[in-house]
Order: structure tokens, then C-alpha cells, then sequence
């Protein structure tokens, strides 16, 4: 069973058991316009909720990427080091970013379900 | 293939048409004796393409017509200034008394030297009414850091240093917060009002204990005077802070009123802006920074000073004056070739003519204001100083965004506005005729962006296909930042 | 005033049409209690003629290097400029263009820094390089800055024999309270002595090569070491002709080179305006501090080029940029690559080649000179003279003897 949140600044993770997928939102992947980098965390590197854990660049802004939820990355989606404009053509499915050890799911309170995220981006 | 298109050459990059066997000076013959360098010699191939000189001629010149230029046409460019450089700067700065001197040469064969620095310096103090002036900065954003580095060596000399924020409102250069956040300030966005000035509540409301100071640019990046600024360095000294001035925009004001009766601590100059010193595709630039009595102390060194008509270099941080610098910004001491341009113009202007410089530049500005607002749409009411902002809503429902109107003025023979800049205006479009353009020009540009904004309605397409009469077209910047080639390197042979 | 276009007749017609009497009614934002039109104790306009005359007589009380024999260095050094450089330079498209952030009408401005940034890695050895920053010192602290982002690490460690000067700038710009910079300034260079600074606490080691005594090293040891726990080798470089003859940087296993590039194409200047030069490996151009242009192409297919991975810069990334730089020396870095292509990879080497062979001659005549103890074992085209008495005293005491023919310089 997967379960999917997202937050104010259009991130989503994919809750599975303990395990979490982060990605950016197709809102925020067309804000963004083309997508030329992206600087992925390290492996092994723990990040609180909330604060910055990577930035996607395209040719006119960076963004920082705040992470979901607390916890330990244990995967980056490196085919993106060639490829940025996946996020652009796939951001829900295989433009993620990487994967989190979620180390507090009482954390997941303070995000939003689809509908709530749906209703902040006026869809 | 011949890829010319009349007086436009195709040029190839000088690693195509340069030869590693060919060079464009004459040296003398070398005796070929021992080398002293020891382990680290080395004869291997650098990979250096030469040329002879009527090549490296044909190829600079063929370069250089691909290039707009102020002394070709008017360059609008709001919030960079570019006005007319004079050709007398220029031969001043070749005067071999400046061009070639060291910077460690004995004092006592540099006195001209330390005299101009010490000339340009009086006429900064006057020119603002401040206390002080450091020379040393290589450009204003190294200006900006000294100002506020100045500030935070005052906060530490008070031992206030957990003062850690800095307000800069929402319509400043990118420099200001970037700068503030570089010296570990914590910098928090004020607001504009609805007539692009600083939100006074809002400044107010964002004071507490933690106040170091705030950044404003005066007149403002929308092209206003703030008019509560007199208010607001009263209030930020009462609360414990400094005011730091961004000068990019003192040639608005140059010799029509100075600085230092706004109650200003710090302000750095861009020479080019103000006294027209050429911005030469992007640099040298310099940018002396002037300080009030309450930061004179901290300036950064070296100092020049004139005992009586002569002139020393203070450079040894044990030296009294220099107690409680914040140290040393760079190598040496500035930008000495850009102090004699701007001596230049500053002496051929003199008081008279730099008030009638800011004033002109405003009536410039003002004026293509009162001609162009019948078919562009002003951001804000009223008059406006060197340079006037426009929204992007004449361009609404055309279809044509601020980015293909300005391409298309490219084909009409005119580099664009700034645009896109300051951020707190939807599309903005920002244009700074300065003072040295006559009202004819201004008259031909007037009647040419009417023309474009006529053309919307008909014939929208063509602003999205602009610019067509360039050397090259629209280029593809996503690919260049997607996979960088930053560099010529030799194919790869192909193997047989 | 020569340099004004409007008549007071279009001053008149114009204030019409904008709806005003006075000039200061434009003026009406600036507070009450601020004099407009106050008094300044300067001077009214003056001539041309005039103004020549007062900036020659002050320009005349200098002692220039073409008057004398002269043999300073330390960072800033006298070379033969062709004369196609400064024509080129004045070019009024060069001279009088704005940073080049309209591709299509500074193509010129454009190609000829990205001959630049290729004649820049080539000659450091190195992959990529940007379009140049303020000066060498600026250069050395921002790769500092650069080093400490790339490596999440604090610590500095500078050589001994790095200028003095660089190493104050750098103690400057990048000291916060975090940081701990590792300088004591003396003429020993020792590279184990360098290497037990080294641990995994260390973002960066810089290194002036030849030193600012004039010393040529080889680094390769200290860069296989400083790599083994992770730190970064900043090469620096003053004297940029030096690299005709030595190894390259990058050859020695340099991770960022920061070169001081007056050497070239650029006159004295009495210290500025200079040419910072900055080259780095491909895996670290992302965190390159300033402008940078890239190759790419137009809507036809046509190759042209743009600035690029402007993101990391101050005017997109306000306070998260990689440094407050705006601009660069753009017309040094004309001077400097037009300069390097009439030179070539032959010229280059000669030019060399002459510095140092003129070093040398010197270096003979001086170390049997009674009194004077030449200390260098190696050198490119400066050493250092320990002479008999107070050194400042007998530099002031040699610039009275000007009056004996001058020497050319190369």
C-alpha cells in the first residue's frame, strides 16, 4: 500500500512502509520551465523535514528542494545527471529524486493529501 | 561555404583559423643556455593557436561588428547607465605617467600617482558631503561588500554582533542580499508600496534587537527617489543600525544634491555609471565606497594621505589609522586606470556641468516618459528620475511576452531595455535614455517603439520569430546549460 | 559642455510636453529638508585642452618604467604590449558594449571569451575555465570560497611563500567565525612540511608557483597527498609567462588554478586594472564562480554562443548565489587574449623563454657581487637579493641613480 503527500513548496513523497520516494510535483516541473541540473544529496547523508536537500536548476532560476521528511537517503536517482529533463517528461514516476529512511511518521501529519494540494494550486 | 551576409563576416574561432606554428610579434634570439627552473620544467605542447598581426587584425575586427555599442546607437539599458565615454579619458588613462607605473614602486617616484588618488578622492567627499572614501574596490559589487563589511566591523568594535539582520526591500539589485548573506547576515525582504517605494510600516515593523542595518538604492530600481529616506536613517540610527546606500544610481542625483544630507553611512560608486568610465563588454569596472564619520575608522586599507602636498601609502594595519580596518580587499590599490578616466570627467564637467548632467538625464527620462505613455504602460504615477519602468500590461492579450518585444527592437536597430528587472513588476521593462543622447535620438526611439506597440495588433508573429536581421538567431540557452561546451577542443581524428 | 546634446531650446520644448515649469518640480520625492542645488567647493567645467594639461603634469611627477632600468615584480610585471592590442581594445564595439547578455547582437564579445576561457585552460592545464575576475587576489580567495563549497570543509592551509597580499585579501573575504586559515608567511617552501598540515579536516592547500620569492616547485607529491584525504590544490600563478616553460598546473595534479593575467596584454596600471584568471576540472564547473559562455546553437542550426549556468550567479540566486561577482574584466581579457593569440604557442614559449634567460644573466652578475646573497636555487624571471643594508633604504637610494640608460624590457 502506497501512500502519496505533498507539500506547500510542490514537493511529493511516496510513503512505503519506512521507505519514502521524493519527487517534485508537474506543477512545479512546469514553473520551472526546462530543467538543465539537478544536485542530488549524498547517499548516506541525513536531512530533517523541511530543510534543503537539493536544487533543480533550469536555465533561468534554481530551486531548492526541501525534503518531505526527516531521515537517512539511501538512494539517488542518478540517471538524472544525464538526463535532468526527465523531471520535466515523467515528474511523478522516474524524474524522482531519491529515497529517504523515514525516521518519524508522525512528521506525515504536517504534509497535505492530493486533494489539499490540488485545491492549493487552484487544479 | 561562404556564410557572409554583406558587411557581416563569418568568423571561425581562433583556434580554426590560427596555426600552432605561426605568431604575429617579432622577439629577440635566445642563447638557449641552461634553464634554472629545476624539476618542474617542461617543453611539452601547450596547444596555443597564433596568428600574424593582419590576421589577428581581420579576425578582432571581423568580431567586433557582432557587437551593439553605445557609440553606435542609443542602449536603453535601465539600471546600467550607458551613457557616451569620452575619448579624453582614454588618452588620460594612456598618459605613460599612469599606464606604466608599478604598484610597488618607491613612494618617492609615484607621488603623481598617490596625488590623483588623492584628487579623485576629495572630489568623491565633496561630491556626497561624506566623511571618508576608500579607493580600493575593483567594481561595485566589491564596493557593496566593503560597505557592509565596514558595518560589520563597526557592530563588532560595539560588540553588537548578534545584530544579524539586514532588510533589503524586494525591488534591490541581486548584489544587496547576495552580498548581506555572504557576510553571514540574515537578510529579510521589505516590501514595496503601491508607488515603488519602500512600505515605511513595513520597515518599521521589521526592527527589533537584531537590526544591523539596511540596504536601499537611491533613487530606487523603479526608478523613484525614496521619499521617506530621511525617515528612515533617522529611525534606523535610533535603532542602533547602519544605512547603506547601493550609489548605482547617484548619476541621477550627481551635483543636484549630495547623499550625505540623507543621513547615509555607506555608499559605493560604479564610475562607469556615474563618471563614464567605458563598461567595456563587462568590466574593469571600479567602485570607490564613501563612509560617514561613524564608519570611517574601519575602512579597509590601503590608505593614501597628504602631509602637506606629500603624499604617503598606509598599508601596515599597526599603523594608527588603520586600528580597526576590516583589512585588505585586494592586491595593490585599485583601480588606478579607471581614477584617471573618471578624474578626466569629472574635471571636464566640474560642479556646473554634473548638475546639469543629473538633470538632463532626468529630463530625459521624464520625457520619454510623457511621449511614450500613450502606448506603453508606466508601472507607477507621477515623474520619474534617470529612468522609467514600464509593466508588461500593453502587451496583454497579444500574445507577445516582454522578452519578444525586446528581441524585435533589436531588428528596429536598437539593443533592448532591461527587462525582467526590477522583480516586483510583472514583465518589467526599465529604460535609462541617460543624458548624452539628443532629443532627436530620443524622438527616433520614441517613434520606432510606437511603430512596435501599432504592430502588435497586426502582426504579432513577427515579435515572436525577431530577431531575423542579427548575425545569428535566437539561440538555444537550454542546450548550453544542459551540456556545457565551454571550451574549443580538437575533434577527434577519425581512425581509418 | 561638449559632452551634452540638448539645447536650452529642447530643454524649453521638452519641459512643455512634459508638463512642468522648473527642473525640480521632477525632483518633488526628495525630502524638504534636502538642499537641492546645495553648494560644492569644486570648480566649474573646463576644456579639453585644459584638462590634458592638469592630468599630464600630475601623470609627469611619476617616475615611469620606460624612463629607467626597472626591475620590479611581485605580482605585477613590465612586459612589451604590441601596439594591435590597445587598437583593438579601442574598438568603440569592445570599448563601449554592455556585458553581453543580448547573444544575438554580442556574438563579437562573446566568441572571443570563449577563445579566452580556451586559451586560459590550456595554458594552467586545466579543463574549463571562467571569463576571468577582478584580479589574481580576487581569483585566489574566491577558489578559496570555491574549495570550502566543494569540500562542506573549513580549514585553510596557505604556503608560506604565498604573497603576502593574496594572503590578506583571503583572510579578508572568506574568514567567518568558522573558519581557521593556516598562514605564516617565510621564505621556506618544504613540501613535507606542507603535507603534515594536510588531514581530512582541510577543504584546501593553495600554492604560489614560481613562489613570491621566485622559486619554482613541482607539486605532484603534494597533490597526490592532499587528494588522499579529500583537500583541494589550489595552484596560484603571478606570472603567467612563467607557464611557457614550466609545467602546467594541471599537469601537477591542481584542482582550481587562480592566476593573476596582467602579463599579458594589460599595462601596470600602478596595480589596476588587472585580470584575475580562473580554470578548474570539468567535474567542479557548476560551483565556478562568475561568467562563463557556452557553445551552443541558434533556431537555424547555426553554432553560437551564450553566457551560461548563469543560475549560480548573484542576479538569479540573490542570497544563495556562489558569490556576490557581477562583473568581469572584460577588457582585460580582450587585451589578454588578442595579446596571446599574436603571441601563439611559438611566441609564447619564447617570450618565455627570453624572461628567463634575462633572469639569469642578472642572477650571474649578482651572486659574486660582494655584499649580496642571492637566495634562490631556482627561478623563472625574478629572485629574491638579500642586499647589505635596510632593503627600503637602498630601493629608494637606487631609484635616485635613474639617470644611466634604460634597458629594454620584454
Amino acid at each position: 500500500m502506497t501512500d502519496i503527500f505533498y507539500t506547500k513548496d510542490h514537493e511529493w513523497i511516496k510513503v512505503n512502509g519506512d521507505e519514502g520516494v521524493v519527487g517534485i510535483t508537474s506543477y512545479a516541473s512546469e514553473q520551472l520551465g526546462d530543467i538543465v541540473f539537478v544536485e542530488l544529496p549524498e547517499k548516506g547523508n541525513s536531512f530533517d523535514q523541511g530543510k534543503d536537500v537539493a536544487v533543480i536548476e533550469s536555465v533561468k532560476a534554481a530551486s531548492e528542494i526541501y525534503s518531505p521528511a526527516s531521515g537517512e537517503i539511501f538512494e539517488t536517482n542518478s540517471s538524472l545527471e544525464e538526463k535532468p529533463e526527465i523531471i520535466n517528461e515523467d515528474p511523478l514516476d522516474s524524474g524522482w529524486l531519491y529515497k529517504i529512511i523515514i525516521k518519524n511518521k508522525d512528521e506525515l501529519k504536517n504534509l497535505m493529501s492530493e486533494e489539499e494540494y490540488k485545491k492549493l494550486i487552484g487544479a | 561555404m561562404n556564410k557572409n551576409k554583406g558587411l557581416d563576416h563569418d568568423e571561425q574561432l581562433l583556434f580554426e583559423v590560427g596555426d600552432i606554428n605561426k605568431t604575429g610579434v617579432d622577439l629577440d634570439d635566445i642563447d638557449n643556455l641552461d634553464q634554472m627552473i629545476g624539476d618542474s620544467f617542461s617543453e611539452n605542447e601547450i596547444g596555443l593557436a597564433g596568428l600574424s598581426e593582419p590576421e589577428t587584425i581581420r579576425h578582432y575586427v571581423r568580431l567586433s561588428r557582432k557587437n551593439y555599442s553605445i557609440d553606435a546607437g542609443l542602449y536603453p539599458l535601465g539600471s546600467c547607465t550607458m551613457k557616451h565615454n569620452p575619448r579624453l579619458n582614454e588618452k588620460m588613462a594612456r598618459l605613460e605617467g599612469f599606464s606604466d607605473i608599478h604598484p610597488l614602486q618607491p613612494i618617492s617616484t609615484c607621488q603623481g600617482a598617490l596625488e590623483l588618488i588623492d584628487l579623485i578622492s576629495s572630489w568623491l567627499k565633496e561630491l556626497t558631503g561624506m566623511a571618508a572614501v576608500t579607493m580600493t574596490p575593483k567594481a561595485g559589487a566589491q564596493g557593496e561588500l566593503c560597505g557592509m563589511m565596514a558595518i560589520k566591523q563597526a557592530l563588532l568594535d560595539r560588540n553588537e554582533l548578534n545584530r544579524k539582520v539586514v532588510l533589503v526591500p524586494d525591488s534591490a539589485h541581486g548584489t544587496n542580499p547576495a552580498t548581506a548573506a555572504f557576510l553571514g547576515f540574515e537578510v529579510k525582504t521589505i516590501k514595496s508600496n503601491d508607488k515603488g517605494l519602500i512600505d515605511f510600516s513595513d520597515f518599521k515593523d521589521n526592527i527589533d534587537e537584531n537590526f544591523a542595518g539596511v540596504m536601499i538604492t537611491n533613487p530606487n530600481t523603479c526608478g523613484l527617489f525614496e521619499t521617506d529616506i530621511v525617515k528612515i536613517s533617522e529611525l534606523t540610527h535610533k535603532s542602533g543600525g547602519y544605512l547603506y546606500c547601493d550609489g548605482a544610481n547617484f548619476n541621477a542625483v550627481v551635483g543636484k544634491l549630495k547623499p550625505g544630507d540623507l543621513g547615509i553611512d555607506a555608499m559605493h560608486i560604479n564610475l562607469h555609471k556615474t563618471f563614464s568610465t567605458p563598461h567595456g563588454g563587462g568590466g574593469p569596472g571600479s567602485g570607490p565606497v564613501v563612509f560617514s564619520d561613524r564608519l570611517e575608522k574601519f575602512c579597509p586599507t590601503p590608505l593614501v594621505k597628504n602631509i602637506k602636498g606629500d603624499f604617503i601609502l598606509v598599508e601596515d594595519s599597526s599603523e594608527k589609522d588603520l586600528a580597526k580596518s576590516f583589512g585588505r580587499l585586494n592586491v595593490f590599490h585599485g583601480q588606478m586606470g579607471m581614477f584617471v578616466r573618471a578624474m578626466s570627467y569629472m574635471l571636464s564637467h566640474g560642479a556646473d556641468g554634473l548638475k546639469q548632467v543629473s538633470e538632463d538625464a532626468v529630463l530625459n527620462a521624464n520625457y520619454l516618459r510623457a511621449s511614450l505613455s500613450s502606448h506603453l504602460t508606466p508601472a507607477f504615477d507621477g515623474f520619474c528620475m534617470h529612468e522609467i519602468l514600464f509593466s508588461d500590461d500593453f502587451l496583454k492579450d497579444t500574445g507577445v511576452e516582454t522578452l519578444d518585444f525586446a528581441k524585435a527592437m533589436i531588428d528596429e536597430g536598437y539593443h533592448p531595455m532591461t527587462i525582467y528587472f526590477p522583480l516586483v513588476i510583472h514583465g518589467a521593462l526599465l529604460v535609462e535614455p541617460t543624458e548624452t543622447e539628443s532629443k532627436q535620438s530620443l524622438d527616433h526611439f520614441i517613434n520606432t517603439l510606437c511603430d512596435l506597440v501599432e504592430r502588435l495588433k497586426k502582426d504579432s508573429d513577427s515579435f515572436k520569430a525577431a530577431p531575423v536581421f542579427t548575425p545569428i538567431r535566437r539561440l538555444d540557452e537550454t542546450q548550453a546549460a544542459r551540456k556545457p561546451v565551454l571550451r574549443w577542443k580538437e575533434e577527434p581524428l577519425i581512425a581509418v | 559642455m561638449r559632452y551634452l546634446p540638448l539645447t536650452n531650446d529642447d530643454r524649453k520644448n521638452m519641459k512643455k510636453i512634459i508638463g512642468i515649469n522648473d527642473i525640480n518640480e521632477m525632483f518633488t520625492n526628495v525630502p524638504k529638508e534636502v538642499s537641492l542645488d546645495p553648494k560644492f567647493n569644486l570648480p566649474n567645467h573646463k576644456t579639453e585642452m585644459e584638462v590634458g594639461k592638469i592630468l599630464s603634469e600630475i601623470a609627469n611627477k611619476n617616475i615611469n618604467s620606460n624612463q629607467v632600468p626597472f626591475f620590479l615584480g611581485a605580482g605585477a610585471y613590465k612586459h612589451h604590449i604590441p601596439a594591435t592590442v590597445d587598437h583593438i581594445i579601442q574598438r568603440s564595439e569592445f570599448l563601449t558594449s554592455y556585458t553581453p547578455y543580448q547573444p544575438e547582437i554580442s556574438q563579437g564579445t562573446l566568441q572571443y571569451l570563449f577563445e579566452f576561457q580556451t586559451q586560459v585552460s590550456l595554458i594552467t592545464g586545466m579543463d574549463v575555465s571562467n571569463a576571468s575576475m577582478y584580479d589574481g587576489s580576487t581569483s585566489t580567495a574566491e577558489a578559496v570560497s570555491m574549495a570550502k563549497r566543494i569540500t562542506k570543509r573549513n580549514k585553510v592551509v596557505l604556503s608560506p611563500t604565498l604573497h603576502p597580499q593574496y594572503a590578506e585579501v583571503i583572510n579578508t573575504l572568506i574568514s567567518s567565525n568558522e573558519d581557521e586559515i593556516d598562514y605564516e608567511f617565510s621564505e621556506n617552501f618544504e613540501v613535507e612540511k606542507l603535507i603534515s598540515k594536510i588531514d581530512d579536516s582541510v577543504s584546501c592547500i593553495v600554492v604560489q608557483n614560481p613562489d613570491f620569492f621566485g622559486s619554482c616547485h613541482s607539486l605532484e607529491q603534494l597533490a597526490e597527498y592532499a587528494h588522499s584525504k579529500g583537500t583541494l590544490l589550489i595552484v596560484v600563478v603571478n606570472e603567467i609567462i612563467s607557464l611557457g616553460m614550466m609545467k602546467s598546473p594541471g599537469e601537477m595534479g591542481a584542482d582550481i588554478v587562480a592566476c593573476e593575467g596582467q602579463s599579458l596584454g594589460n599595462p601596470l596600471n600602478f596595480g589596476g586594472p588587472y585580470i584575475g584568471l580562473m580554470s578548474t576540472k570539468d567535474k567542479y564547473v557548476r560551483q565556478l564562480p562568475g561568467r562563463i559562455v557556452g557553445e551552443t546553437i541558434d533556431m537555424n542550426g547555426e553554432k553560437g554562443f551564450v553566457l551560461t549556468l548563469a543560475t549560480r550567479e548573484q542576479h538569479i540566486r540573490r542570497e544563495k548565489a556562489t558569490s556576490n561577482i557581477c562583473t568581469n574584466s572584460g577588457l582585460c581579457s580582450l587585451a589578454f587574449t588578442i595579446h596571446l593569440s599574436l603571441l601563439g604557442e611559438m611566441g609564447f614559449k619564447k617570450l618565455s623563454k627570453l624572461n628567463h634567460e634575462a633572469a639569469i644573466k642578472l642572477y650571474n652578475k649578482l651572486k659574486n657581487l660582494e655584499g649580496f646573497e642571492v637566495k634562490n636555487n631556482s627561478f623563472f624571471n625574478e629572485f629574491t637579493v638579500k642586499v647589505p643594508i635596510n632593503a627600503s633604504v637602498f630601493v629608494e637610494k637606487m631609484a635616485e641613480k635613474r639617470n644611466f640608460s634604460r634597458s629594454s624590457s620584454i
